[in-house]
């Protein structure tokens, strides 16, 4: 209590954050980046261990020898997939059931918000087809999932085959206390939505389907599966669900261990991990910088994302083809489930002892929260810091004096501080709340008015509107002050900016809590800009700067980043068009599955630079 | 002056309104910030159809209103919305009229103490204006409905809105100087909840002060006392008969809503609430009203089962010591810490609940987080209410005796 009601070290405080405040939130933003760079050395960065007991001491043995049956489903299947050019439903059913599961099907269909031009779909209509193996030691009251999403490629015919090949070998054993379901979705994610909503029986995206016939008890955890070559040189996982979710690290770490015993090898971000070499921490970085990237980014990474909302623990397993020498067969992949899919099978309850909330720079390696957390704790403290001397300097102004003891200056006997300061603030605010909800509303809801006045389809004049709403906003409100006059024009900027800066560090506070990538990336571009926006100096400079680090901005520079780190760089014409179609499948993504992005970019992130521009130019 | 108190009204019922109509009402109805098992409107839908099928509305463990709450709504409960924006409205009716009844007293006291020359000569930027003063009430009323806390305890029917109505005419009263009414408002308050017990004795010292009771006869404050037992004890009384139990005691009656606080965990905390009583009846003895402000947010923040419903409640009086604001510390600092909290609440829940990725430890650490901002703001304003009395008494600019100027330290 000694620092709130002493006034003595008060004001050396006091003093200390206004002459030194400069320097210090320089400090503090270098600290930050520097934390976050130093997450992949070994005192911030831990080997990663199984928590689990059901899962670490038990040893398994894979028995698991259906190669030939796998790619003999597999052919079968591509070749009735490309006779009636969609899932063989049919076909399916009548396979499943031979292997003895116990098949049902479910329809479903979804009108998107408009079309989708990566995946060339709009009004979509498909079946699930799904095998419930009833386990023969227990009730049907828990169950582990295997799925296969195929889209309208012929891809992941293989991975159909793995899954038919694994039912029938899983049917033949005896030790099996969870019924396990073997989902095979149509339209890749669409089809799992709709499958896991009438699964758990809710409808959050306007999904149209038949109600299933057939349950398993809750769902303890489920792998998806991708594989669309007979033999494979590697492995990828891939964690980072909806909206940034993660699957509990326990779940990871068992797969790592399969693979590990099998000899397979594993990447993660499509990157082998090599520790002992010396630029392992520079390879660690590179993977780190791609998690970051693919979990701000909010999507679903394959079709296991989506089960991760319902609290279903899931990762996507990906076949990769490459150049390497060594390939493996379908073997010893249908080894690695088998394994995986018997010690799951050994939980007796919900996987919860490992982490929720980690980085992995590496597959064997993790930084969890504790030590994650401080490099945006560094960053948002300069937000902190610059409205605690913002404050300060607004209240000086206002009162005369703060200490009756300090400083006896010719006081103004309470003035209406308050009251002239917030007026002027309303005009502001509201303008730029309602220019975000604009951006969040008017793209879809305007796409037919914009087709008919304009040569352009729905789904561009989506993109179209988005980005001239977003740049309208920058010409609308930075006018409105002088309608609301103000006696001291310092004072309503402060004001504003007061009350901007409090207004992005909660909310980048929020959203680093829930998705830290996400709320990391936005720090780092938008704090330093916000800190420095003010109406004096060099403006053009600030503006531009502001205008680099506006949320589009930094979206756009975040695709640059991902394909850099890919070793796949990207040309300017190539990351533009890259960008708009992220757009749309940004608001697409908003609509099917529920991906919050958008809304909380356009709603949150953009109203509220929107405010530091208005700052900018409040003259 | 009525005409703005219409205006703020007609807003704060379009507000609630428009929220009752919309989606959010349900999602609000759901957080467990905004309802507590004590207040949450779902157990009294709950209570009413288990009185409805004839069964004791007791006998399970959910129904924890009392007895005449359950009344009241058995025959209101078509009008639930009605209902609780008319509590919302008469809340804020009644702390309009009661801080106006206040400013006057406050105004009249200090010309009394400046005629009688016992303020300090310097003080004169201390000395407060009726021209400043005349807009309070209204702040007061604005303060309460449009609260964002105020609004969604509303929305969710929380039935703490009740309990704020009853403190707020138990505050009208006394202010009026009616010791019959206050006591009962009170014995109803108390009846609800118990805490509001700690307001008799402000109540009590406004009453004696402001000479509505003879304060020479010590038997005024036994029959003060003996009022409000009686009138406690009639409404226990009234709820037996109501509920056909056989009559005897009233624990059987009382269990439910009471004991809930004997948790284990939060005992000291509910046994904190009558710990500052007698203390701050010492402090503030010439101060009851600001010694029931305190009081009410001690309430707020040290109760089992906290809502924001109780916040709002004290929150309101904020406007009535406006005058205090130059002297607060840390107003900017415990401003942020209670608006972060508040919008940490629902991430964190949902972290916990929702994605199960955080575990309650997440939650619980804001609710502390929440509860130590709370404790510095009052103690703030308390420091801040102290420092302007000395300063009223010995002068704005005081000299240490070597000359230099000197400061206050709170020890």
């Amino acid at each position: 209590m000694g620092l709130l009601s002493d006034p003595v070290r008060r004001r050396a405080l006091a003093r200390l954050v206004l002459r030194l405040n400069a320097p210090l939130c320089v400090l503090s933003y270098v600290a930050g980046i520097a934390w976050f760079l130093a997450l992949v050395f070994p005192p911030l960065t831990q080997r990663t261990y199984m928590s689990e007991n059901a899962m670490g001491s038990t040893m398994v043995e894979e028995q698991f020898a259906g190669g030939d049956r796998a790619r003999a489903f597999a052919r079968d299947f591509a070749a009735h997939r490309k006779k009636s050019g969609a899932l063989p439903v049919a076909w399916l059913e009548r396979t499943m059931r031979s292997v003895g599961l116990e098949v049902y099907t479910q329809s479903f269909s979804r009108k998107l918000p408009f079309p989708d031009e990566t995946h060339e779909r709009y009004m979509v209509s498909g079946t699930n087809v799904y095998g419930i193996l009833r386990a023969p030691r227990a009730a049907s009251t828990e169950s582990l999932v295997l799925t296969v999403p195929c889209g309208s490629d012929s891809t992941n015919s293989q991975a159909v085959g793995l899954l038919l090949a694994l039912a029938a070998h899983f049917r033949g054993q005896i030790y099996w206390a969870k019924d396990i379901v073997f989902l095979v979705t149509e339209h890749d994610l669409l089809g799992t939505e709709a499958w896991l909503e009438a699964y758990h029986d809710v409808n959050v995206t306007g999904m149209q389907s038949s109600p299933l016939q057939g349950r398993a008890g809750a769902i303890q955890a489920a792998v998806a599966l991708e594989l669309s070559s007979d033999v494979v040189t590697s492995l990828d996982v891939a964690v980072e669900g909806l909206n940034g979710q993660l699957p509990n690290l326990d779940l990871l770490n068992l797969f790592q261990t399969f693979c590990q015993k099998g000899g397979l090898l594993c990447t993660l971000q499509g990157k082998p991990e090599d520790w002992t070499s010396l630029d392992g921490p520079l390879q660690g970085l590179q993977t780190l910088l791609l998690m970051v990237l693919r979990q701000a980014s909010g999507r679903p990474h394959g079709s296991h994302g989506l089960f991760l909302r319902y609290r279903v623990e899931a990762l996507t397993l990906r076949g990769i083809n490459s150049f390497r020498q060594y390939k493996y067969d379908l073997v010893a992949v249908g080894k690695a489930l088998e394994g995986m899919f018997r010690k799951l099978n050994h939980l007796l309850e919900r996987l919860h002892q490992s982490f929720f909330l980690y980085l992995l720079p590496g597959l064997s390696r993790f930084v969890s929260i504790g030590l994650y957390m401080p490099a945006v704790g560094f960053l948002l403290l300069v937000l902190g810091l610059k409205a605690l001397e913002l404050w300060m300097q607004l209240h000086e102004a206002g009162m005369g004096l703060e200490e009756p003891g300090g400083a006896p200056g010719p006081s103004v006997p309470l003035p209406p501080s308050q009251g002239v300061g917030l007026a002027s603030l309303v005009a502001p605010l509201l303008i730029s709340q309602a220019m975000g909800l604009a951006l969040y509303v008017l793209p879809v809801l305007g796409q037919h008015v914009a087709t008919q006045h304009f040569p352009v389809a729905e789904a561009e004049a989506v993109v179209l509107t988005l980005l001239a709403i977003y740049a309208a906003g920058l010409a609308l409100p930075h006018n409105t002050h002088r309608v609301v006059s103000t006696q001291a024009p310092d004072r309503g900027w402060m004001a504003l900016k007061l009350v901007a800066l409090i207004y992005l560090a909660l909310q980048l506070g929020c959203i680093a809590l829930t998705n830290f990538s996400l709320g990391f990336l936005l720090a780092t571009t938008m704090v330093p800009t916000a800190a420095l926006a003010k109406p004096h100096g060099p403006r053009t400079l600030y503006a531009a700067l502001l205008v680099l680090t506006s949320p589009a901005a930094t979206l756009l520079g975040s695709l640059f980043l991902w394909r850099e780190l890919q070793e796949a760089p990207l040309s300017l014409a190539e990351g533009w068009q890259l960008f708009l179609a992220a757009l749309a499948q940004g608001v697409l993504e908003h609509h099917t599955y529920g991906a919050l992005l958008f809304p909380l970019l356009s709603l949150g992130l953009y109203p509220c630079w929107l405010l530091f521009w208005n700052v900018l130019f409040w003259k | 002056m009525a005409a703005p108190l219409v205006l703020v009204l007609v807003v704060a019922v379009t507000v609630r309104a428009a929220l009752f109509r919309s989606s959010l009402a349900e999602f609000i109805s759901e957080r467990v910030e905004v309802v507590s098992p004590l207040s949450s409107w779902k157990r009294v839908v709950e209570g009413l159809s288990l009185l409805d099928l004839g069964v004791s509305p007791y006998s399970g463990a959910v129904f924890h209103e009392t007895p005449l709450i359950i009344y009241l709504f058995h025959f209101l409960i078509d009008y639930a919305e009605l209902v609780f924006m008319i509590t919302d409205a008469l809340t804020a009716i009644a702390l309009y009229f009661a801080i106006q009844d206040f400013n006057k007293v406050v105004f009249k006291k200090q010309k009394l103490l400046l005629e009688l020359d016992q303020y300090a000569p310097d003080v004169a930027e201390l000395i407060r204006t009726p021209m400043e003063m005349r807009y309070i009430p209204l702040k007061v009323a604005l303060f309460y409905l449009l609260n964002p806390y105020t609004i969604l305890s509303c929305v969710a029917k929380s039935t703490c809105a009740i309990n704020n109505t009853l403190i707020a005419f138990f505050i009208l009263t006394t202010i009026k100087g009616s010791a019959f009414l206050s006591a009962i408002f009170l014995a109803l308050a108390t009846y609800q909840s118990l805490y509001p017990l700690t307001l008799f004795v402000p109540g009590l010292l406004y009453l004696l002060q402001t000479r509505h009771i003879n304060p020479n006869s010590a038997a005024a404050v036994h029959t003060c006392e003996n009022e409000e037992q009686s009138l406690l004890d009639l409404f226990l009384g009234v709820c037996h008969d109501v509920c056909g139990k056989p009559s005897g005691n009233h624990l059987p009656l009382l269990l439910p809503s009471q004991l809930l606080g004997f948790h284990p965990r939060s005992l000291w905390l509910y046994i904190n609430v009558f710990f500052y009583t007698i203390p701050l009846a010492i402090k503030l003895k010439e101060h009851p009203i600001f010694f029931m402000f305190i009081q009410i947010a001690v309430i707020a923040i040290f109760k089992s089962y906290p809502t924001v419903g109780d916040v709002a409640l004290y929150m309101a009086f904020f406007p009535v010591w406006n005058h205090l604001y130059r002297f607060l510390r840390n107003i900017f600092v415990l401003t942020c810490i209670i608006i972060v909290c508040s919008l940490l609440f629902p991430v964190l829940w949902h972290l916990w609940i929702y994605a199960g990725s955080a575990n309650s430890n997440f939650f619980y650490a804001i609710t502390l987080t929440f509860n130590v901002g709370q404790i510095l703001l009052i103690s703030d304003y308390f420091y801040a209410f102290l420092r302007r009395e000395y300063y009223l008494t010995h002068g704005l600019y005081l000299t240490a005796k070597d000359g230099t100027e000197a400061m206050l330290v709170l020890k």
